[in-house]
């Protein structure tokens, strides 16, 4: 029997959007990218998320906020299973990218990742140059092709706005780069392997306030082409980029909601007291 | 005023303190170098006939003892003609089969505790036998190769099985492996086995989480992710520890003296008696593993307390200053190759 890979059951899903679920406000028309059904989620003994239901639109910015440990970062990475590589996890629910289950045994979690891209709170880039972290990506998928390969690196580099600062030095160690140029640096490996999703874990939270400035031009510019999904600690930058912000607390999410009404007319208590600063 | 009076008293006396503890660890450096130095210069003044720290033996002749010629000869009986060329080669070889079969083993057994095994109770207990294992004295593995490598529990004393050929004229290995430069890497491999296992694991996790991170959300294999990151990135932990490992080998006598190997011999592995040998002769170099060998310090063994000649005993002085020197030269090589390695490596 041939195995199923991701891209395989991405090919055959059937046509046509998935059907409404009514559970939760469906903020827009756009069709739904990412989704997740019911979501409950364990480190070993302790539930971490409670029934988490929301469902995110192509080519948007999701912001998710909430205060220190109300499981935002723990819902972001269910959604490219690098919850997997933890110990002792279990999860319920359904996480459905294209209205595809990507918990479903048959999906490969390699396809998955290169689909469904991350980008991590501290920049970690490869102890290698420049042009070797970007091909890293293409690379393991097989590319061999230099010419290709160089294409992909620049390409990537213009998308992330860092080409015109290192195009003279793409053989030179990427630890030599600054912090936000590094963070540039792995936004720019996550868009080499032509991903559809990215996900990015407080990218901005160790820079500086220009280089933050410059991650979120970034941002704006990569949700024509991408969707991206974004975890943040800073609500003003959740109100600048996102078209979308959902409220996490306790591990439950309390509102989901348009940026702009979640931020001028808030339905929750919890969340009107968080985004007033009255707590977290 | 007095609470002052009292501050000012106790911040002298911990100034005190501090110094003291500082003198104390300078001292204790100062001692281990004072060590090699008396051990070295002792050595090497002996070895050049400048100087007998033993006392002056009128009766002895005196002259340089480390030339060019005890570089290039075999042992001898006869003092002034003995050299250590032999050691020399079978102490390399022994280096670099050792290294053959342990850095793979070691790296792979590495890998697989930090990589891929699962915090239990099994793999508890094989590091706990690993760390173990450090410490059974080398003689103990001196016993264990007798008796797997060297006699291979006597499976194949009735000589029925001559041995593995080796598809080139009549070459062979011999079974079981006998007093050979076989026995004798594998033997040091086990050694030195746990000693490289434990210094990989160390190297692997220095390697930072977040490259392992990074490499997956990009979609890289958990293969992909070790062979083209990790590894990469703890290599320099990882030949320092095998260097150092392979340091200890060299220096190592008892297992050898143990199964079997030769303490006088006159010819060099494979019967490669010039280095252009190895480029005229190649296919000699498949008879390297089986032949017999010595290494330098069981040279120096032989000849500090089998040779009646106790003008031998310059002789040994002479092999000692030839094998602290290759040792130097070996760590030396390790420390350029952390620097090296990890100048890239700033987390």
């Amino acid at each position: 029997m041939e195995l199923k890979t991701f891209e395989n059951l991405v090919r055959n899903r059937p046509q046509g959007s998935p059907a409404e679920n009514g559970e939760k406000e469906k903020p827009v028309k756009a069709p739904t990218k990412v989704e997740t059904k019911n979501l409950d989620f364990f480190y070993g003994p302790l539930q971490a998320l409670f029934n988490i239901s929301m469902s995110m639109p192509e080519r948007s910015v999701t912001a998710l906020i909430g205060p220190s440990g109300c499981g935002k970062s723990t819902y972001l990475r269910t959604l490219n299973r690098m919850n997997d590589i933890v110990e002792g996890t279990t999860l319920t629910g359904e996480v459905l990218v294209d209205s595809e289950s990507i918990y479903d045994p048959r999906v490969d979690v390699v396809e998955l990742r290169k689909k469904v891209g991350m980008v991590f709170q501290k920049s970690n880039p490869f102890p290698k140059s420049i042009f070797d972290n970007i091909a890293f990506g293409p690379r393991i998928g097989g590319m061999r092709n230099k010419s290709q390969l160089e294409e992909i690196v620049v390409r990537s580099l213009q998308q992330a706005a860092l080409w015109d600062e290192v195009k003279d030095r793409l053989n030179s160690s990427a630890l030599a780069l600054s912090g936000g140029q590094q963070q540039r640096l792995c936004i720019a490996r996550t868009l080499a392997t032509s991903p559809e999703v990215i996900l990015m874990d407080e990218p901005a939270s160790a820079l500086d306030p220009a280089s933050t400035s410059r991650i979120e031009d970034l941002i704006f510019e990569l949700k024509k082409d991408y969707t991206i999904i974004i975890v943040t600690h800073n609500m003003q930058q959740a109100a600048r980029v996102s078209d979308f912000t959902a409220f996490f607390f306790q591990g439950r999410l309390i509102e989901f909601g348009a940026t702009e009404s979640l931020f001028t007319t808030p339905k929750e208590k919890q969340t009107e007291d968080y985004i007033t600063g009255r707590f977290g | 005023m007095s609470d002052n009076a009292t501050y000012q008293h106790r911040l002298r006396r911990r100034h005190m303190a501090s110094r003291i503890f500082a003198g104390i660890c300078l001292l204790s450096t100062w001692f281990g170098l004072f060590v090699l130095v008396v051990l070295l210069t002792g050595l090497t003044l002996k070895a050049t006939g400048i100087w007998d720290p033993t006392g002056p033996d009128t009766q002895l002749e005196t002259r340089n003892w480390l030339t060019m010629t005890f570089l290039t000869e075999h042992m001898s009986r006869k003092p002034e003609q003995s050299g250590m060329i032999a050691g020399v080669w079978g102490s390399l070889w022994l280096m670099l089969m050792t290294g053959f079969f342990s850095i793979p083993i070691g790296v792979g057994a590495a890998v697989y505790l930090e990589e891929y095994s699962k915090p239990n109770r099994f793999t508890r207990f094989i590091r706990l036998n690993i760390a173990n294992l450090a410490g059974v004295p080398s003689i103990v593995f001196g016993i264990l190769g007798l008796t797997v490598f060297s006699r291979m529990f006597g499976l194949f004393a009735d000589g029925a099985v001559r041995g593995i050929p080796l598809g080139i004229g009549v070459l062979y290995i011999p079974l079981p492996f006998g007093k050979t430069l076989l026995s004798g890497s594998l033997t040091l491999s086990l050694l030195i086995l746990p000693i490289v296992i434990i210094a990989s694991q160390e190297a692997l996790r220095s390697v930072p989480q977040s490259i392992r991170h990074a490499a997956l959300a990009l979609g890289a294999t958990k293969w992909q992710t070790i062979w083209h990151q990790v590894l990469p990135a703890s290599l320099p932990g990882i030949m320092t520890g095998v260097i150092l490992a392979l340091s200890r080998a060299i220096g190592e006598t008892a297992p050898l003296i143990v199964i079997g190997a030769a303490t006088y011999i006159r010819f060099n592995p494979g019967g490669m008696e010039r280095v252009t040998d190895y480029f005229t002769t190649p296919q000699t170099l498949l008879s390297v593993p089986s032949s017999q060998f010595t290494a330098m310090p069981l040279q120096i063994y032989e000849w500090v307390s089998h040779q009646p000649n106790p003008e031998f005993k310059n002789v040994a002085a002479a092999a000692i200053v030839v094998l602290l020197a290759i040792l130097l030269l070996m760590n030396g090589l390790a420390v350029y190759i952390r620097h090296h390695f990890s100048k890239r490596l700033d987390w």
